[in-house]
């Protein structure tokens, strides 16, 4: 099947247009902070608790709060069911996934406490990290966590040798290359960067870009959310 | 491992000078050994510094991942055994364990260099199942690097062993392992402004990013087949899109110390 047609990709979008987005914050009752990220039929739940006491007790630091994050994929998440519990690919996720939201954070104002961040994928078409990402600074910002700025994930990648944004669908499974960045425009840096997949020096460097680029448009739809949650009454 | 604190490490990476002498973008002295162990199907020592790793190949039979039941299986892995480091403790792999393996394996799987489809032997049925396992034995930084070479050389002197009639496997070998490149990462980091090439341990304390490309040879041209970053901080895109252009250059100089070694041994 051919998956682009003159500049059009087979679910109608061109090379470098975002799938549809809904962000919705303030998701969950018992969460400090809970948002909710699509992108096309990616959905992302993430809570947030804490600042709160560290247990266990050891992991505790005397100077800063400490930030955990938790990924974890649904069974009923993709077409097979997949098995639950944590495995390889989930803690490399939930790793990068704290080192790309460390860099927003003031932990140094918050000893001896824990800022736990669980992120659930309820279901996935592709970039699920991404997604998280982008549901889990949403959640941190409704749980009143003072933060430096914003950060948002997108991925690019390469289908039918051509480079395009925001891989969904069969471009997932049939695609030549997958790019996943987050980024943080107040300091113009990318805090997650990976590569599946095989390209030369000039396409990297221009996915990259792409993906930066897509980032930056996810920002607003995040800012329009914690708006749209918290807007006086009355005012502009 | 030289005990510092990190400020300063990054003091004097500020003002152009690492610990080791070693100037910015260059490597520590690597060295790469095949067939130390006589045990597995293809082995190989490296060091690079005071880091040292052994990569051991075995390859049996198992049955095919249902979405790819034509080709054979390669899972690497690497181990963080307690005897590396007074920080590695036994149990269940951890976080960075874990990011070793999936990134050593990601680099040599994304760059296809391995013929998966001249290791089926029933389509569906049975498979070639190629394990690399890499021991970490000295820590003193930059395990991903040392691994993929490990993981790299390893694979190259692997002698596939031939089936018997009952598809049992042999002690006799059939042939090498069929491969086609040679994938390796290079893994730079930032410290303050200086992007510096291999941190070691010592280094690796004062890391604010970390990132990692696997690049390979094909038709002459340089492919790049993987990246990571790691560390708590970023890094602006134009620090990545230099990286990119050190790490062909770099990428090379690995490849020819692997080449060599190999060739050596036949």
């Amino acid at each position: 099947m051919e998956l682009i047609k003159d500049g059009i990709r087979y679910d109608g979008r061109k090379v470098d247009e975002l799938r549809p987005m809904e962000a919705k914050v303030g998701v969950l009752k018992n969460a400090d902070g809970s948002a909710m990220f699509k992108l096309g039929n990616t959905v992302a739940v993430a809570g947030v608790y804490g600042p709160r006491k560290v247990y266990p007790k050891h992991q505790e630091e005397a100077e800063r709060a400490i930030l955990r994050t938790k990924y974890n994929m649904a069974p009923f998440a993709t077409s097979e069911r997949n098995r639950p519990g944590t495995n390889r690919r989930s803690t490399e996720i939930s790793m990068v996934t704290r080192n790309a939201i460390l860099p927003l954070l003031f932990l140094d104002d918050f000893p001896k406490t824990a800022i736990d961040v669980h992120i659930e994928i309820l279901r996935a078409d592709a970039s699920t990290r991404c997604v998280g990402i982008n549901a889990a600074v949403l959640a941190l910002a409704d749980a009143g966590v003072p933060m430096r700025g914003f950060v948002a994930s997108c991925s690019a990648g390469i289908v039918e040798g051509k480079v395009v944004l925001d891989i969904a669908g069969k471009e997932d499974t049939e695609g030549e290359l997958d790019l996943p960045v987050a980024y943080y425009p107040e300091k113009d840096e990318v805090t997650l960067l990976q590569m599946d997949g095989i390209t030369n020096n000039a396409e990297a460097k221009e996915i990259i870009k792409l993906a930066v680029k897509g980032a930056k448009d996810m920002i607003e739809v995040q800012k329009n959310a914690l708006r749209e949650k918290y807007k006086l009454e009355g005012a502009e | 491992m030289i005990h510092m604190d990190p400020m300063s490490i990054r003091n004097s990476i500020d003002e152009g000078k690492r610990l080791d002498g070693r100037p910015m973008d260059k490597y520590r002295d690597i060295s790469v050994e095949v067939d130390v162990v006589g045990s597995a199907h293809g082995s190989a020592r490296v060091k690079m510094g005071d880091t040292e790793v052994i990569a051991g190949v075995k390859v049996e039979t198992g049955t095919p991942f249902g979405d790819r039941p034509d080709e054979g299986v390669l899972m690497v892995g690497a181990e963080f055994v307690p005897l590396a480091s007074a920080d590695f403790e036994s149990g269940p792999p951890s976080e960075g364990a874990i990011e070793v393996s999936r990134v050593t394996d990601r680099a040599i799987r994304e760059s296809k260099v391995v013929d998966f489809k001249k290791l089926c032997i029933t389509p569906g049925e049975k498979v070639r199942m190629v394990y690399v396992d890499v021991n970490v034995m000295n820590d003193d930084g930059n395990l991903i690097d040392a691994c993929s070479i490990a993981a790299l050389a390893a694979l190259l002197t692997t002698q596939v062993p031939k089936l018997d009639e009952d598809g049992n496997l042999t002690e006799e070998s059939e042939g090498p392992l069929p491969m086609n490149g040679k994938p390796v990462c290079t893994t730079f980091a930032k410290i303050g402004k200086q992007i510096i090439l291999d941190p070691t341990r010592t280094e690796g304390m004062a890391v604010d990013a970390r990132l990692t490309i696997g690049t390979f040879e094909k038709d002459g041209k340089i492919e790049f087949c993987a990246m990571q970053k790691g560390g708590i901080h970023g890094f602006a895109v134009k620090e990545l899109e230099q990286m990119i252009d050190m790490a062909e250059e770099k990428g090379k100089g690995v490849r020819e110390i692997v080449d060599w070694a190999v060739q050596k041994k036949k």
